[in-house]
């Protein structure tokens, strides 16, 4: 064994690259509550405080604050850059400096532009030109692809959100391998990898050589940027610290050459616990050291910051960075994999104050300690920070080693990826229905000629019926268009820090995703159990509705609507199965639309539901805003329904609660007399 | 057998121990001043609901109810439909579902033997009894709610009587029942009751004014302001005091 690795109980991890075995023979489950916490540190303080104040300077600046428009981002195409180095116990940001936005035209040269003019920047000429003339993008390459149906369905909104002039994201690399192996043994590796390659040259053989060789080029990439900071990444981390630092310099590598969707860190604090208890059983670092690295690492997790324009931002509600980490869980052998570091990731709630980023995720199960799930919920109640995510349900076919990508998306971490496919509009797929494929805002035909819905009241097995049909055109398209996105994506943009730090054989999840679920499932449920009769223009298109009677809404606990909803979850997946994936990707779809569906409400006519063009959609997999009359265990139960076999890819329902309808104030009721005349 | 249902609420989480499924039923005699509930008055009206299809919607969810939940009659007044209740909570009891009603007490007349012999055996089946007392004072009692409070302080003594756990509730209502006075003497009253495990007393809000126009009823608080919830504690101690003085004299001991 490695001179670093004293005290580890050894296994396959220390023969072959198994980060999950290191994990399993090595952690130590913790029972207990959270009194053994550690406060902020001055110096976390001192530099917390110089965020804030970024912060601050940053939104005065209208939302930028400062962004290179001269050099193209790369693993080290920076030098190193500080708040205030004798502080920083965990270093290292984006660019030379905090708060300067990288430039990365790779994903396509029109965003990039843009991303700085609209904020008031100017791409150097001379990157424009070469992006434009001598180095095709990902958004170039798409776009020679597409066809006049595939580009009138991306105008029209049906297929919406499409990754084809930005990041794809949803990747998460298994930055833990650095830490625990070094760079020079993950290199070894890859070579080993790439030598046993097929032996005949077909595209497929080709492909993956060529992409080790630019893992490879990664890798070494990433020591270098490290010893830029005085960092050696070379070996395996000999403590927490390095440890920590190790998996950041990983996540920085991958974070400085993509702009992605989403760029989520993994399951990584169960991991560092292992190297924190040996410090603290050997004397190394003590509580408030240990806290104080988790706290640096999570104030750099915070301030990650990409180039974006005021429309992807609209898309997505804000700028997010979706750095979601994956936090506790059960393993498969039964034990709980919460540990003291997954106290103290939670903790940074405290030390820094409330963030979204990174978006902190708990895999919550029935079989978690009392201890953990009492400070989840106090935490929770403090901060509104926290995902939670049911391990119970992925744990059967991710096992005890995955982590979310972005808000749902679950992989298991160095062995599966996913192609971010967007989402396809079913209720606007459900309008086209009616129409016979005529857009019913641009009165263009988008869909096929189907034949259109005839007479006054619309009939509930005819409408279905012609669903289906415009709904199996809607997913080849669809399939059709993420094939030559994720073609051009590895093409042109492939992700090699990331992938470096993947198996050589990935598992592909073929991520779609569908959006306006609820408003199909209410507007079908109108039409079977309501009179819905059509209001048409005067070219003929309905483009409104007039429903008399009641009928049941989603999100009621109600089976008759219930079942259509997740009728239509199984016949849209079904359709996506049918079809060719690029690189034998595993089709899955989600229904977890957090932020978009206003977008994709605003590109919507009327639906038969009663809701009015323009109007959001709900997010996700939430019922639609106030038909859920039963209250929140009703609302819960009916999307907990949707099958998870036909949406793998995850189905969110955002919650909002007043604190006082949780319960009542400790201080007004504790509920129990005796307490209360003994006070 | 059928009840008159408002309405069901499938998270209750103020309605009660743990998180619960609440039954709003529908109809009540009394016309509290400041109810946010007046369109559950009516003893007509309603959805008719058969007592095993509010298990049955318990039941689909009854995970979430585990862990010190359980399922809460309210109202209207749950006690105006004895008979349903009776064959509810002996479902629930059948399923191990623990039961609470939230009442103000009205329905009770000591002097109703019939009606009493049906109520010793809902309280066979009852694990809780939130009994919201208004005032303490009669007329006021009257005055605030257009009913006398006779039976409703007697139901509290039944209750003790028959040894079912009991939380009182109280609505502090600024200029009408947030008096030291009145506070106190509630105080001195349930103090006597060794079957009292709780007391929940509650800000009043004015929450209800929206409800009320929508009814084209009238809000008889109008110009009442909503009471400040950080004074709750301390018109809570004014109620403790009484009970801490009735206990002393009758030599009931705190037992913790």
């Amino acid at each position: 064994m490695r001179p670093e690795w004293t005290d580890f109980v050894g296994g396959k991890w220390d023969k072959e690259v198994n980060v999950r075995d290191f994990i399993q023979r090595n952690y130590t489950p913790y029972d207990g509550d959270e009194s053994f916490l550690a406060g902020p540190t001055q110096n976390t303080q001192d530099l917390w405080n110089m965020v804030l104040d970024l912060q601050k300077k940053e939104r005065e600046a209208g939302g930028v604050l400062d962004m290179d428009t001269k050099v193209v981002s790369t693993i080290t195409s920076h030098g190193p850059g500080y708040l205030d180095k004798s502080k920083e116990t965990i270093v290292g940001f984006q660019t030379d400096k905090p708060f300067k936005r990288s430039m990365q035209p790779y994903g396509g040269i029109r965003m990039a532009e843009k991303a700085c003019t609209d904020n008031g920047y100017t791409v150097d000429p001379e990157i424009s030109e070469f992006f434009s003339t001598h180095r095709k993008t990902h958004n170039a390459g798409c776009f020679d692809a597409y066809n006049p149906e595939i580009r009138a369905c991306r105008s029209a909104h049906i297929i919406t959100g499409l990754p084809d002039a930005y990041g794809r994201g949803r990747i998460i690399g298994d930055y833990r391998r650095i830490a625990l192996y070094g760079i020079d043994r993950l290199i070894e590796d890859k070579e080993t990898q790439k030598a046993s390659t097929g032996r005949v040259m077909t595209d497929d053989v080709i492909r993956l050589r060529e992409e080790i060789s630019e893992q490879m080029v990664a890798l070494k990439m990433m020591k270098e940027m490290a010893a830029s900071y005085g960092c050696d990444i070379s070996r395996p981390a000999q403590n927490v610290q390095e440890a920590i630092q190790a998996v950041y310099f990983g996540y920085l590598s991958a974070v400085k050459e993509q702009n992605g969707a989403a760029m989520s860190l993994g399951r990584t604090s169960t991991f560092l616990d292992v190297y924190a208890q040996r410090d603290l059983k050997n004397g190394t670092f003590t509580e408030e050291q240990i806290q104080e690295f988790v706290d640096h690492f999570i104030m750099k997790l915070r301030c990650i910051k990409f180039a974006r324009t005021p429309e992807y931002n609209q898309i997505f509600a804000g700028d997010p960075v979706w750095v979601t980490e994956s936090l506790g869980g059960v393993g498969v052998d039964g034990r709980h994999m919460v540990t003291k570091m997954s106290f103290r990731y939670l903790n940074t709630l405290n030390n820094l104050g409330p963030s979204p980023e990174p978006n902190l995720t708990v895999l919550w199960s029935t079989r978690l300690p009392e201890g953990w799930k009492k400070f989840c919920a106090k935490m929770s109640i403090k901060t509104s920070s926290i995902q939670y995510e049911n391990d119970d349900l992925m744990r059967v076919t991710h096992g005890d080693d995955y982590g979310i990508a972005c808000c749902v998306s679950s992989m298991v971490i160095g062995k599966e990826m996913q192609f971010f496919g967007a989402r396809a509009n079913l209720a606007k797929c459900l309008l086209y229905a009616l129409n016979g494929g005529v857009d019913e805002v641009t009165k263009k035909q988008v869909g096929p000629k189907y034949r259109p819905v005839v007479g006054d009241v619309l009939d509930y097995d005819d409408v279905m019926d012609k669903f289906i049909d415009m709904m199996e055109w809607q997913a080849d398209v669809y399939v059709n268009t993420l094939n030559i996105i994720h073609y051009m994506h590895d093409k042109y943009c492939y992700e090699r820090a990331q992938m470096a730090l993947h198996d050589r054989d990935v598992k592909r999840y073929f991520a779609t995703g569908v959006a306006g679920l609820s408003i199909v499932a209410d507007s079908l449920s109108a039409i079977k159990y309501a009179k819905v009769e059509v209001v048409r223009d005067e070219d003929g298109i309905i483009v409104d509705f007039k429903t008399t009677g009641d009928f049941p809404k989603y999100g009621n606990d109600d089976d008759r609507v219930d079942e259509i909803a997740q009728d239509i979850v199984h016949k849209f997946m079904t359709a996506i199965r049918r079809h060719h994936t690029y690189r034998n990707g595993v089709p899955t779809t989600s229904i977890l639309t957090i932020t978009s569906n206003v977008t994709y409400g605003k590109a919507t006519g009327n639906t038969p539901d009663g809701r009015r063009k323009g109007q959001p959609f709900a997010p996700g997999a939430n019922p639609m805003h106030g038909r859920d009359t039963h209250g929140a265990v009703a609302s819960l139960s009916s999307v907990s329904k949707l099958p998870f076999n036909d949406a793998q890819d995850g189905i969110s329902n955002t919650f909002t609660i007043i604190p006082g309808a949780l319960g009542k104030e400790d201080q007004v009721f504790a509920g129990d007399i005796e307490l209360d005349l003994n006070k | 057998m059928s009840g008159r249902i408002h309405s069901l609420e499938s998270f209750g989480t103020v309605d009660g121990p743990g998180t619960r499924f609440v039954v709003f039923v529908q109809g009540c005699p009394m016309r509290c001043a400041y109810c946010h509930n007046p369109d559950t008055w009516p003893m007509t009206g309603g959805t008719v609901m058969e007592a095993s299809e509010i298990i049955e919607q318990y039941e689909r969810n009854k995970p979430f109810y585990a862990n010190g939940g359980g399922l809460t009659v309210t109202g209207g007044e749950p006690l105006m439909q004895i008979d349903f209740l009776i064959e509810l909570f002996t479902l629930c009891k059948e399923r191990d579902i623990h039961t609470c009603i939230d009442s103000s007490g009205i329905a009770y007349k000591p002097d109703n033997t019939e009606y009493n012999k049906k109520l010793d055996a809902l309280m066979e089946l009852t694990d809780l009894v939130m009994l919201d007392i208004k005032h303490i004072d009669p007329d006021k009692h009257k005055e605030l709610t257009a009913q006398p409070n006779d039976g409703i302080l007697a139901f509290a003594a039944y209750l003790n009587e028959k040894k079912v756990d009991m939380w009182i509730r109280h609505v502090v209502v600024p200029g009408i029942t947030d008096d030291e006075e009145s506070l106190y003497k509630l105080g001195y009253f349930i103090g006597q009751f060794t079957n009292l495990k709780a007391l929940d007393v509650l800000p009043y809000h004015d929450m209800a004014k929206k409800k009320y126009k929508e009814l084209n009823m009238d809000y008889k608080l109008q110009d009442v302001p909503p009471m400040d919830k950080n004074l709750i504690p301390g018109k809570k101690e004014f109620i403790l005091n009484g009970i801490r003085k009735r206990r002393e004299e009758l030599g009931i001991t705190h037992h913790n």
